[in-house]
């Protein structure tokens, strides 16, 4: 558990007065995740994506680590690289202490475009700590679908139309995907559950090889909210069941939060513009089916399975 | 310095000589991915790995995209990273293969030449280099197993000097020199490890004490002046590189330059040709200097920088040119060799005549007689003083 006394003394890492949006979510990922490692020495990479262009926009950066962008779908081979030249340092004893290494990808650079680079950085067992701040679609580039987005979702490639209802796939579960790998440590976090996201962040940069935490990062432009909206956004992700909070190690499933009552999904999907379309008489099937897949999710994770 | 007749002799392949080097180089991280013809220097090189002769941290990566990303961190942490490729493999790497130059990264590749799909074909030709001719790398081409050796170690230097800070492709070509053995005069370990000496990165990842952002947004303010900085870079390898031939061949022995003239000097008709072939025209050119033609060849080692000067000079006496090219630009104006060449010598008074010979594509095999051809043509083109067809193919049933 992590105390807030405690945290509040590690310094920011991330500065203020990046170029992120009022109420993005996933700078306060970035701080969270931040504060997992303390203030020890961290090395940071990114993919290409909104965190990427809105904290680095040349001659600034609001990063006070070492930092390195590559390319879209390359963060996990990057920041193996990075681990690797660490490990000869260490090794020849020209590095003593411990540096920590960090990667950040949005949902398409993880689960889309960078997934393979993702799983052969896994495979191969880098000591980093993969996170997947997502936003569930292509934000930077102007919500676009992505293998994330979930099912009944707008966006600009799966536009509400009069014949389509928004993106009709269901979400791929990279978490799972992730679990597969059969890697120390796998967690699904979310910003307004600070303790929770940051004790899963300290036990990430805690092991010995690869951790991937999966943390929905609520976008207000994307997902058509309020700016101030962001926490009570991912707080409703929880509640409603839509983003279950659980951790995995050696393979074991853990819930680490239980709401009380489940709030229905459809509270959820009121909360957010992407989905007004589905409260038209002609998408209710895909609300009770958004709602089925939750609760088959939740009964699976309560017996301990992901799939 | 040791004389070369003190060197010991191995008998080795171009890719076996490249593994050899790397050895000798012994680099901080190499980040691989195997694919034909290149796939036996990873090989040797996880075996040196294996058996601990080495230091070196391998990462044994899923695809090239990832060999490359990986060197970028490991170069932009610091160490020294190594890589080799081969044709679709270096096409998949091509977006970071652009990031690493832009970033500064003096990364070392081998590229074992082979043609680019569709159709899938192993073989050589030059269709995977010279797509990447422009992006920014410096490029050597090898004519033989001891060349690859030699300007492998040499391209380490080259790479990491503080005046140029660029990566280096040295290349090959596919089953002509990588699978082909030939005896290797091999340089004592110590004499390579001190001439390559310790890579001293200016900012590093790992300096934690000093934190650098590598690879920012870089906006119309700023990036046009970068471009400009690697332009700069690229020019002072033209001025630094000659220095470090000097340095190589009193270390080493061996001669260098971003050009090599075989009969040059007095020639009347010239071939300009990279790699392997050379090889081959040497052959052609001496039989028919036997002959009392006054023929030559002109090699061509660097491509990029582009040795402009170093062409000037060898060619403005000669009357007639023939470039070969064995890669294909799909411009109708000629290969990429071709057009350059052409271009060096726009300014030049009384230029020569110019014509290009397409060759040797998906490993076409080149032969002596038809470089003859070639020559024999050239000697027309000198005769009717001008050239009737300016992009020619040759060896391909049409």
């Amino acid at each position: 558990m992590a105390n807030l006394k405690q945290l509040s003394k590690i310094p920011e890492r991330l500065s203020g007065g990046h170029r992120l949006c009022a109420g993005c979510g996933a700078s306060i990922a970035v701080r969270q995740v931040l504060l997992g490692v303390g203030d020890s020495p961290v090395v940071v990479g990114c993919a290409t994506g909104c965190l990427e262009v809105a904290t680095t926009i040349y001659p600034y950066t609001a990063w006070r680590v070492p930092f390195i962008h590559n390319a879209f779908e390359n963060v996990a081979a990057t920041i193996s690289g990075v681990e690797t030249a660490y490990r000869f340092f260490h090794k020849k004893g020209k590095i003593k202490q411990k540096i920590y290494f960090l990667a950040f990808g949005g949902d398409g650079g993880s689960y889309d475009i960078g997934i393979q680079s993702l799983s052969g950085a896994l495979e191969r067992g880098h000591r980093m700590v993969y996170v997947c701040y997502d936003n569930e679609a292509y934000m930077n580039t102007g919500i676009q679908r992505s293998g994330a987005t979930p099912q009944g979702a707008s966006t600009t490639t799966t536009p509400a139309g009069k014949v389509k209802s928004g993106k009709m796939e269901r979400r791929k579960d990279l978490t799972a995907i992730c679990v597969a790998h059969r890697i120390p440590y796998v967690a699904q976090a979310t910003i307004s559950h600070w303790n929770d996201l940051v004790t899963k962040a300290q036990k990430a940069f805690a092991q010995d090889g690869p951790a991937f935490l999966n943390i929905l990062s609520p976008c207000p432009r994307g997902w058509r909210f309020p700016s101030d909206k962001t926490v009570e956004i991912a707080k409703l992700a929880v509640e409603t069941g839509f983003w279950p909070l659980y951790e995995v190690e050696e393979g074991k499933v853990k819930i680490t939060y239980k709401p009380a009552r489940k709030k229905p999904i459809i509270e959820w999907l009121k909360s957010q513009g992407r989905y007004k379309h589905l409260f038209r008489p002609e998408n209710e099937h895909i609300i009770s089916a958004l709602q089925e897949d939750v609760d088959k999710q939740w009964e699976r994770l309560e017996k301990g399975f992901l799939v | 310095m040791s004389p070369l007749s003190e060197r010991i002799v191995k008998a080795l392949t171009g890719d076996e000589a490249a593994a050899e080097a790397m050895r000798q180089i012994n680099p901080d991280v190499v980040a691989a991915y195997p694919i034909t013809p290149q796939t036996e220097i990873v090989m040797n090189y996880a075996q040196f790995v294996a058996n601990g002769v080495v230091d070196t941290e391998m990462v044994a990566v899923e695809s090239e995209h990832s060999a490359m990303s990986a060197c970028v961190g490991a170069s932009a942490a610091g160490a020294r990273a190594m890589t080799a490729t081969s044709a679709n493999g270096l096409a998949l790497m091509w977006e970071v293969v652009y990031i690493a130059a832009s970033n500064r990264l003096p990364i070392v590749m081998t590229v074992v030449n082979r043609a680019l799909s569709a159709p899938i074909n192993i073989h050589c030709d030059h269709s995977d280099s010279m797509g990447a001719r422009d992006s920014g790398w410096i490029q050597i081409y090898c004519e033989n197993v001891q060349e690859v050796y030699e300007l492998l170690i040499m391209a380490v230097k080259i790479a990491e000097h503080p005046d140029i800070l660029l990566p280096v492709m040295v290349c090959e070509d596919g089953f002509i020199t990588s699978h082909a053995l030939e005896g290797v005069k091999i340089f004592r370990d110590e004499e390579v490890k001190n001439f390559v000496g310790e890579y001293k990165p200016q900012f590093s990842l790992l300096d934690v004490e000093h934190p650098v952002t590598y690879g920012p947004l870089d906006l119309q303010d700023y990036y046009f002046e970068h471009k400009r900085q690697q332009v700069e870079a690229m020019e002072n390898a033209k001025k630094v590189i000659p220095r470090i031939f000097i340095e190589f061949e009193k270390v080493f022995g061996s001669k260098y330059g971003f050009v090599e003239g075989y009969k040059i000097d007095d020639a009347e008709i010239a071939i300009v040709a990279l790699s392997s072939t050379c090889g081959t025209t040497k052959v052609v050119v001496d039989k028919l200097r036997e002959k009392g033609k006054r023929v030559g060849l002109l090699k061509l080692r660097f491509f990029r920088p582009f040795p402009k000067e170093e062409i000037v000079e060898s060619l403005a006496n000669v009357k007639a040119v023939a470039v070969l090219d064995r890669s294909e630009s799909f411009s109708t104006q000629g290969g990429p060799v071709f057009t350059e060449v052409k271009s060096a010598l726009y300014e030049v008074d009384r230029r020569p005549l110019i014509t290009n010979y397409i060759y040797g594509l998906g490993g076409r095999d080149i032969d002596t007689s038809q470089i003859e051809k070639v020559y024999d043509d050239l000697g027309k083109i000198v005769e009717q003083n001008k050239v009737e067809t300016a992009v020619n193919y040759l060896g391909v049933r049409e």
